[in-house]
């Protein structure tokens, strides 16, 4: 029996995503391709998997950006919407496949994908980020995006016991760095007022605000407040 | 089957860049730009070194007067990291700003969650280095993601007058004029730069002290042309960052198959999926350098490959894999050649993998290091200081 080019591939339903319309998932990909960077990251593909053969998280998963680029230079509307829903959360971001001799950006790709799963509130970006938005919350509201407190035993169990020893001694041992920035513990270093501020503006001005929300509805709620608050003391109008 | 690593460096051992490789360099866009009202561009200052780059563009390296770009990994998880590099800039003499009014880059949430977009990323590198021209510095950033994509968001300024527009539109309700650097400069070419001199400042020989050095993806794959890469080191066919350092302070550094591999750290995957992380930096990387190289010390130039590889080794000990490496940045590593206090200034006590064996064959007497620092605790505690001062530090 001759083997079907989807027979390849991950059977839809498998992971469970909603099917949607073909109109939904084309007009997902005119999304992709219509981002800024797009151009600049996909020039066709040769498919000759140098990008998975230096890719971890091929290494790793059931994952390839040969895979993605080939489903994107090919057009395949219903490949891509596929993908977006089960593989795309996978890349590590690494950008070792820009060594593709056809100068695309796989890992590139996949994160305007991710951008489009995000702006579109789909289930697999839900998924992924379970769990990572207290990230969100920590580069919010304090500029900086991991902070010494986050270093607790239950939260790195597999750090070992070093992350204990800091955590039990976090405010001393905080102390006891000599940069003058550096004694802070709920953020990275000593993040002044106004500059918290100002990028929280960016992120309001340029729609990024918005993208919190599809992802969680209720740290965008408590974002703003707190924003609100910080805004009026400041006296900057939005 | 093991890849014959002697062989393939020995086939590749003769540089010659071909200068049809060239590309278009990227600053003559960035000063007609400038030219044409877009953005200011801030120059790099006197004095700078000039850096041989992938395909041979020259870079300047600004050596004094640097706007600290500080990394959120470093400063919050690696304190030893950011310390040394200001401690050693300190000992050369160098002045520096070491600002408050900087953010993240957001990089890491970028490429994490995707809960941003091109202009939200442009407009805070512009805010970022809007903040550094006020005063009078120039940047040098710390994180390797930072830098890289800190290029990528130049690249897409310079291509897209819509982006420029955006962002300054953005800037503007900020009160912040366009400021494009006229380099994008990471900290490890500024080590690179001066290794030399730090290498006179030298204090602990390192002679028997054989380290693996893991290149930083973001350093030197994300807007390629832009890393340093010297003919003297691997024969110009990687990045002679961190390796041009440690063989100037007489390390010995050891080549190892996956040196090209990522370390795992996937932004994402190190907060909610180490289950990966932690694979892939032991079984391709640390245990490919103890098996191929027996390293004293990993050595790297990024704040998630520092925090990968080093933190990714105790659940595969418990396992029983081969590991068991100490991990640390090239900076703390110079700083402990040119005699910082291990805890002071290196602050090796946030770090997990274990350290001591290194100290020890570099004739550092850990114990009664660790005893002086107890000691600096014991004086915050008693409210003597309020904190530990640069001063202690040298004490
Ligand atoms: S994306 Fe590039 S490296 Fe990957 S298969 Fe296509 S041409 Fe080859
Ligand atoms: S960026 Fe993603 S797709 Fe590209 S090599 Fe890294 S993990 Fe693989």
């Amino acid at each position: 029996m001759p083997v079907t080019g989807s027979a390849l591939l991950k059977a839809p339903g498998v992971a469970g995503f909603d099917e949607v319309s073909y109109e939904v998932k084309e007009r997902l990909f005119e999304q992709v391709k219509a981002d800024l960077r797009f151009e600049d990251y996909l020039y066709g593909c040769y498919e000759c998997g140098i990008c998975v053969a230096v890719c971890p998280s091929a290494r790793f998963y059931d994952f390839s950006p040969r895979r993605i680029a080939q489903a994107v230079a090919r057009e395949d509307v219903e490949l891509v919407y596929q993908q977006m829903e089960e593989d795309i959360w996978e890349c590590s971001q690494c950008f070792s496949c820009v060594r593709c001799p056809r100068a695309n950006n796989p890992g590139g790709i996949i994160l305007i994908m991710r951008e489009a799963a995000i702006n579109n509130g789909m289930a697999s970006a839900k998924e992924a980020l379970e769990g990572y938005t207290r990230i969100i919350y920590k580069i919010m509201s304090t500029g900086t995006q991991v902070s010494p407190d986050m270093l607790q035993p239950d939260a790195f169990p597999d750090w070992g016991p070093e992350v204990k020893d800091v955590s039990d001694n976090l405010e001393l041992w905080r102390r006891a760095t000599p940069p003058e920035t550096m004694h802070t513990t709920s953020m990275s270093w000593d993040v002044a007022d106004r500059t918290l501020v100002e990028l929280y503006l960016i992120w309001f001005e340029t729609g990024a605000l918005d993208m919190i929300k599809q992802v969680d509805e209720g740290l965008h709620m408590i974002l703003e407040e707190l924003m609100e608050e910080r805004l009026e003391e400041m006296g900057i109008q939005r | 089957m093991t890849i014959p690593v002697a062989a393939l460096l020995k086939k590749k051992e003769k540089f010659e860049r071909d200068p049809q490789r060239l590309p278009e360099d990227f600053r003559e866009e960035v000063f007609r730009l400038e030219e044409e009202g877009e953005w200011i561009v801030d120059r790099v200052p006197e004095p700078f070194v000039e850096a041989p780059t992938k395909y041979g563009r020259s870079k300047k390296v600004p050596i004094a007067n640097l706007w600290h770009h500080k990394s959120c990994g470093q400063c919050g998880h690696i304190p030893g990291y950011s310390t040394s590099i200001f401690w050693v800039m300190r000992k050369l003499g160098m002045d520096y700003n070491d600002p408050r009014d900087q953010t993240s880059c957001t990089a890491w949430n970028y490429y994490a969650s995707a809960t941003s977009n091109s202009a939200a990323q442009a407009a805070v590198a512009m805010r970022n280095f809007a903040a550094a021209k006020e005063t009078g510095y120039f940047p040098l950033i710390h994180c390797g993601t930072s830098y890289g994509h800190y290029k990528e968001v130049r690249e897409e300024l310079i291509l897209h007058p819509e982006l420029r527009r955006e962002v300054r539109d953005v800037l503007a309700k900020l009160g912040k004029p366009m400021v494009m650097p006229e380099e994008i400069v990471h900290y490890s070419e500024w080590f690179w730069a001066m290794r030399n001199e730090i290498a006179a400042k030298q204090v602990v020989n390192v002679d028997g002290i054989v380290a693996t050095v893991h290149p930083a993806c973001h350093y030197y794959k994300l807007v390629e042309g832009d890393a340093i890469y010297d003919p003297d080191v691997y024969g110009g066919q990687r990045t002679a960052i961190v390796t041009g350092l440690a063989e100037a302070l007489g390390a010995e550094v050891r080549s190892y198959s996956t040196w090209f591999d990522c370390c795992g750290f996937g932004f994402r995957h190190i907060l909610v999926q180490r289950d990966f992380t932690r694979s892939f930096a032991t079984m391709r990387k640390i245990e490919v350098m103890k098996e191929e190289a027996n390293p004293d010390v990993v050595l790297t130039h990024d704040t998630g490959c520092v925090t990968t590889l080093d933190k990714s080794q105790f659940a595969a000990q418990a396992h029983g894999r081969n590991v068991g490496v100490p991990v640390m940045s090239e900076a703390q590593f110079a700083a402990l050649a040119m005699g910082a206090h291990p805890y002071r200034v290196c602050q090796l006590h946030w770090h997990s993998a274990d350290y001591r064996p290194l100290l020890e064959k570099m004739g550092i007497d850990w114990e009664a290091a660790w005893a002086e620092f107890q000691e600096d605790l014991k004086r915050l505690e008693r409210g003597e200081i309020e904190f530990l001062s640069w001063e202690d530090c040298d004490a």
